[in-house]
């Protein structure tokens, strides 16, 4: 499934620099493996020792939280925006 | 050298000090950390009785850039005894941190801008920036004003109209989402990535978030240099819970207080509690939700500082509860008929939920119990309406007057002179 993921300032120094890839990913399990090979810096800022997604990074596809759509087992449709977002804690809003 | 700097609250790695939440190692959050042994002799309850009445009475405890000159004198806000409102939900010993009248926009809020500002100009920024509920914004636009910031705001598009135009009235550049403050706050990371500007919830978050603490050590001050038994504390994000036990904490291992167990209660709106879902189900992490409530200002499906939360209410032995929207009405016209304090949304769930703590048992009449009231109800008159009925006006006689008032039940006492 085509589809475009943007990556945070904070990653960018595991990914040469790369903030938007286009590519194929038929769910959030197939699109990190596709970072891992192509970026395998990034690999351990991703997931956590246990293999889930590390607890500080949001994902939202299209604006809308993974969490809501199913999470990480959610099928990606044709075109997708994939967000990656840290989660900013030490405070209030 | 700065007697603090911002470390990883997962791994511990030192950042310095910087614009910045998020350690890029591990991605956690970033926490400003002091040297208490370089502290202990400056920070005394002498020296802090010399200063003035407001928050910067505490300025050694808080992220304050060295030559740093308050322009406004936020905090220090009335700790008031509450026994008519004690009388009605089962308390002796209740009472009220009040910052329903916080300087200069009536909310909690002005503290923790307080800080973020300070930092924004020690950081070079020129503009300061948020995602709000409404009264962060509030807080931000009339500070940045003062200070001679530019000042842009993103909301919800549909917050209530008071916290709209208590926003514009600053000359805040007001920038409109079509979508819920989690929404918001989510492209504010988005654009805090791309710009360099000083948002005060994003990028300056660590520091802004310590400002929290002066409402903690004001309620120790203001008890004589006790701690509480208890604190019921409204919650959103969650940080300010966590801001008062470090408050609490910090107190102890100056000596300035002594040491004691304190329960930290939560409380929140049953149409968006992730927080006290969590606690109640035993969970230390939450589910974020989507919010359905009229307390817009606790309107936070994914709070950011919601583990944290989490882990100080059990930590300490406390609990969480959430109260229906007409609880919370209810919660708003209890306080100000007890105590004529006129609280916003928020108010009236943390009033709300006390009721039932005490209702349940968690809370013994005769402990201490602080109820933390933030913000203030003319902000949010619009969760008021249709509650009170329009009054027909009657002609300026007195005649009038007196047909009137045998119309009604409730006559005043007649005093002889």
């Amino acid at each position: 499934m085509p589809i475009t993921v943007q990556i945070p300032t904070a990653l960018r120094r595991h990914t040469e620099g790369v903030g938007k890839l286009d590519c194929s990913a038929g769910n959030l399990n197939d699109l990190f493996t596709v970072l891992d090979e192509k970026f395998p810096a990034l690999k351990p800022h991703l997931r956590d020792e246990a293999g889930q997604i590390r607890r500080f990074l949001n994902v939202y596809v299209n604006e809308e939280d993974i969490r809501f759509l199913g999470g990480p087992t959610y099928a990606f449709q044709d075109g997708d925006e994939i967000l990656l977002v840290p989660s900013i804690a030490g405070g209030c809003a | 050298m700065a007697h603090y700097e911002l470390r990883c609250r997962e791994c511990g790695k030192s950042w310095g000090n910087q614009p910045r939440s998020i350690c890029d190692d591990c991605f956690s959050p970033l926490e400003v950390r002091y040297d208490y042994d370089a502290l202990r002799a400056g920070f005394t309850r002498e020296k802090i009785a010399a200063r003035a009445p407001n928050m910067w009475r505490y300025a050694p405890l808080l992220p304050l850039p060295a030559d740093y000159h308050a322009s406004l004198p936020v905090g220090f806000t009335p700790l008031l005894s509450a026994p008519s409102l004690g009388k009605q939900i089962g308390a002796r010993k209740l009472v009220i941190k009040n910052d329903a009248v916080c300087l200069p926009t009536l909310s909690f809020k002005d503290r923790v801008v307080a800080v973020a500002l300070a930092n924004a100009r020690a950081f070079g920024f020129n503009t300061v920036s948020c995602s709000s509920t409404g009264n962060l914004a509030n807080s931000v636009a009339a500070q940045a004003a003062r200070n001679g910031f530019k000042s842009w705001i993103f909301i919800p598009a549909d917050l209530e109209p008071a916290k709209i135009l208590g926003t514009q009235v600053y000359g805040a550049k007001l920038v409109c989402i079509a979508g819920s403050y989690d929404q918001v706050n989510r492209l504010c990371s988005q654009i805090a990535d791309e710009h360099r500007w000083g948002f005060v919830n994003v990028n300056l978050r660590p520091y802004y978030a310590e400002g929290s603490k002066t409402f903690g050590f004001e309620i120790a001050e203001q008890l004589g240099w006790c701690l509480p038994d208890n604190v019921v504390c409204p919650m959103a994000g969650g940080s300010l819970i966590v801001k008062i036990a470090k408050a609490f904490d910090e107190l102890i291992t100056l000596g300035l207080v002594e040491a004691k167990p304190v329960k930290f209660f939560g409380a929140q709106a049953t149409g968006c509690s992730p927080i006290s879902t969590a606690v109640k189900a035993g969970r230390t992490e939450i589910e974020p939700v989507k919010p359905k409530t009229i307390a817009r200002s606790l309107a936070i499906g994914n709070p950011a500082d919601g583990r944290y939360a989490i882990r100080a209410i059990t930590k300490s032995g406390g609990w969480s509860e959430d109260v229906s929207d007409p609880e919370v009405v209810e919660g708003i016209q209890t306080l100000a008929e007890t105590e004529g304090i006129f609280t916003e949304t928020a108010g009236g769930v943390t009033v709300g939920c006390a009721r039932k703590l005490y209702r349940e048992g968690r809370i013994t009449p005769d402990e201490t119990t602080v109820l933390c009231i933030t913000g203030n109800g003319l902000k949010t008159t619009d969760a008021l309406v249709g509650k009170y009925e329009a009054e027909e006006p009657i002609a300026p006689k007195l005649v009038e007057f007196e047909r009137y008032l045998q119309g009604t039940l409730d006559v005043p006492e007649t005093v002889e002179a």
